[in-house]
C-alpha cells in the first residue's frame, strides 16, 4: 500500500510540477516537452487507479499523435514568446474581469449541477466488478451498449470536422504538374512510344 | 507479506529484466552482424570477417569503439536535450519488452492491455528522433527530425487496425492470450499469417515504416539528408540512437510472432516438435521475420518521400480500414467471434 501511495505522490508531484512548467518555461518547444511529460505521469495516475485501458490509451492518442503534431508545428513556427508576453500587464485589468466572470458562471452552473438519479442506476446495474471482466471489456460493454448512440454521434462529429478542416485547407491549384499514379502503371508501350519514319533533311514538322 | 518478502519479489523481477536485457543485447549484437553479412551477400561483398573468426566480434569491436571515442556536442545545441534524445530512444525501446511473452509464462509483466502498451511506447519512440534533430540546432538533423515525425505518425494508424484486426480474433488485449488465441490441432495453418494474410503484409512494411528502416529509411536518406537525425551524434550517443532502432526491429520482429506467427508454439503440433521449448520456435521466428526485413534492405530501393506519404494514407489505411469491417462482418455472421 505504501508503494502505491509513494508512485501517487511521485506521479501526482511531478504532472503539477511539469504543467507549472509548460506555462513558466520561456521556449516553447519546452512547453510542449513539459506539456508530454505531464501527460505521461497523468497517464501513471490512471495506472494506479486500475484504469489500465485509460492509461494506455492516454499514451496512444494524446502522446503518441496529438503532442507529435503540436511539437512539430511548434518547432516550425518562429515564435519568441518572451517578446509576445511584452506589455501583457496592461490587458491585466480586463483579462481578470472575464476571468471573474467566467468564474462566477463555473459556480453557478456546477453549484445547480444534479445528476439524474436514473442515469446513474442504468451503468451502475450493468458493470459487474472489477476482479471479474478487465476494464477493456467492461469499457466496451458501456459503450456499445448503453452510449451507443452516443459515442456514435461522438464519431461523426468528429468525421465532420476533420471533413471541414480538409475542405478549408485543400486548395486547387492550377498549372502544377501532379503525378496520377494510376495513369502511369495503366501506361504500355503502345501509349508510351511511337515509331516515326524522319526524312532526310526535313525533320519532323508537327513537333515542336 | 513482510519486508523481506517484497524484497524478495523485487530482486526476482530485476534479476528477470536484467536477465532479459543481457540476453537481448547479445541476440541484437549477432543481429547486427547478421544484418551487415545478409546485406554483404546480397551484393557479393564479403561483410564484416576481421574481428575473431569469420568477423563474429564485430559487433562488440564496434561498441567498444562507440564506447570510447569522444562525443562531439555542437555548441549551439540544447545540451540536456541533445543528450537526452538518445537516451530516451534506448531506455523506449527496451521498454516494450517488459510485456512479450517469450515463452508460455516467460514474461516480466503479463498484463492485460499488453498490445496496447507495446503500441503507445512504439509510438513514444518518435520522440527521441524528434528531440535530437530539433536539439541538434542544425538544418539536416531538424529536416530529418520533421520527415520522422510525420512518417511515424502515419504508419502507425495503418499499424492501429491491423492489431486491431487481430484482436477482434484472439479476443483478448493480453499477448499470452493472443498466442494461446492460435493454438489449434492444424498448428501453422492455424495462426493467423494465413488466415490474415493481407493484414500481415500490411504489417510487416508498416513495421519497415514505423523503425525507419529501409526502404523506408528516409530520416536518415544518406543522398540527401547526410546522416538526417545523426548528423550531429558521435560515440556513444550515436551508439544509443542505432542501439534503439535495432531494438526497436526486434520489438517488431516478437510482435509480428505474437500476432501472426503463433508465438512460442510449435508449427507442427505434433511430439517431436512440441518437446521443443518454446523459446526456441519465438527465437526462430521472430529471426525469420528479421531476415526478411535485412533482405527488404539489401534488394529494394528507397521510397521517395511522396510515395511513402501516399502508401501509408492512401494505400493502407483505406484497406485496413476495410478490413476492420470486413473481419468483424466475417466474425459476426459465422459465429466465430470469441466471447468474453
Amino acid at each position: 500500500m505504501t508503494v502505491t501511495a509513494a508512485f501517487f505522490y511521485l506521479f501526482s508531484t511531478v504532472t503539477v510540477a511539469s504543467a507549472f512548467m509548460v506555462i513558466a518555461s520561456r521556449n516553447p518547444v519546452q512547453s510542449v516537452l513539459f506539456l508530454i511529460l505531464a501527460f505521461v505521469n497523468a497517464a501513471g495516475l490512471f495506472l494506479l487507479m486500475g484504469a489500465e485501458f485509460l492509461a494506455m490509451i492516454l499514451v496512444v492518442v494524446y502522446v503518441g499523435a496529438v503532442a507529435v503534431l503540436f511539437l512539430f508545428v511548434v518547432m516550425m513556427l518562429d515564435v519568441d514568446f518572451a517578446e509576445l508576453r511584452e506589455g501583457s500587464l496592461q490587458y491585466l485589468p480586463i483579462g481578470a474581469l472575464i476571468g471573474v466572470v467566467f468564474l462566477i458562471e463555473l459556480i453557478l452552473v456546477v453549484g445547480t449541477w444534479a445528476i439524474d438519479p436514473n442515469l446513474i442506476r442504468v451503468p451502475a446495474a450493468t458493470i459487474p466488478p472489477a476482479d471479474q471482466v478487465t476494464n477493456t471489456t467492461a469499457l466496451g460493454r458501456v459503450l456499445y451498449t448503453h452510449y451507443f448512440f452516443a459515442f456514435q454521434a461522438a464519431g461523426l462529429i468528429l468525421l465532420v470536422a476533420m471533413i471541414g478542416a480538409i475542405v478549408l485547407t485543400l486548395r486547387e491549384r492550377l498549372g502544377v504538374k501532379r503525378q496520377d499514379i494510376s495513369r502511369q502503371v495503366a501506361r504500355t508501350q503502345e501509349t508510351a512510344i511511337e515509331l516515326r519514319k524522319v526524312p532526310f533533311r526535313e525533320g519532323l514538322k508537327d513537333v515542336a | 507479506m513482510g519486508f523481506w518478502d517484497a524484497v524478495l519479489a523485487v530482486a526476482i523481477i530485476v534479476g528477470k529484466s536484467l536477465l532479459l536485457l543481457v540476453s537481448l543485447l547479445i541476440y541484437i549484437a549477432y543481429a547486427l552482424y547478421a544484418d551487415r553479412k545478409i546485406w554483404a551477400a546480397v551484393q557479393l561483398r564479403r561483410g564484416p570477417n576481421v574481428v575473431g573468426p569469420w568477423g563474429l566480434l564485430q559487433s562488440f569491436a564496434d561498441l567498444l569503439k562507440f564506447v570510447l571515442k569522444e562525443p562531439v556536442i555542437p555548441s549551439g545545441a540544447n545540451k540536456g536535450l541533445f543528450l537526452l534524445a538518445p537516451l530516451l530512444t534506448a531506455v523506449l525501446a527496451f521498454a516494450s519488452w517488459a510485456v512479450i511473452p517469450l515463452a508460455e509464462g516467460w514474461v516480466i509483466s503479463d498484463i492485460n492491455v499488453g498490445v496496447l502498451y507495446i503500441f503507445a511506447i512504439s509510438s513514444l519512440g518518435v520522440y527521441g528522433i524528434i528531440i535530437g534533430g530539433w536539439a541538434s540546432n542544425s538544418k539536416y538533423p531538424f529536416l530529418g527530425a520533421l520527415r520522422s515525425a510525420a512518417q511515424m505518425v502515419s504508419y502507425e494508424v495503418s499499424i492501429g487496425f491491423v492489431i486491431i484486426t487481430v484482436l477482434m480474433c484472439a479476443g483478448s488485449l493480453n499477448l499470452t492470450d493472443i498466442v494461446r488465441s492460435q493454438d489449434s490441432r492444424f498448428g501453422l495453418l492455424g495462426w493467423y499469417w494465413l488466415w490474415l494474410f493481407p493484414m500481415f503484409v500490411i504489417f510487416f512494411i508498416s513495421a519497415m515504416a514505423e523503425t525507419n528502416r529501409p526502404p523506408f529509411d528516409l530520416p536518415e536518406a544518406e543522398s540527401e539528408l547526410v546522416a538526417g537525425f545523426g548528423v550531429e551524434y558521435s560515440s556513444t550517443p550515436y551508439l544509443l540512437f542505432m542501439l534503439g532502432e535495432y531494438v526497436a526491429i526486434m520489438t517488431m520482429c516478437a510482435l509480428g510472432t505474437i500476432l501472426f506467427l503463433g508465438g512460442w508454439l510449435s508449427p507442427i503440433p505434433f511430439p517431436p516438435f512440441t518437446w521443443v521449448p518454446g523459446i526456441v520456435w519465438f527465437v526462430l521466428k521472430a529471426s525469420f521475420l528479421f531476415f526478411m526485413i535485412a533482405m527488404m534492405k539489401a534488394i529494394v530501393p528507397r521510397y521517395r518521400y511522396d510515395q511513402l506519404m501516399r502508401l501509408g494514407w492512401k494505400v493502407f489505411l483505406p484497406i485496413s480500414i476495410g478490413a476492420v469491417v470486413l473481419v468483424a462482418l466475417v466474425l459476426k455472421l459465422t459465429n466465430l467471434a470469441p466471447v468474453s
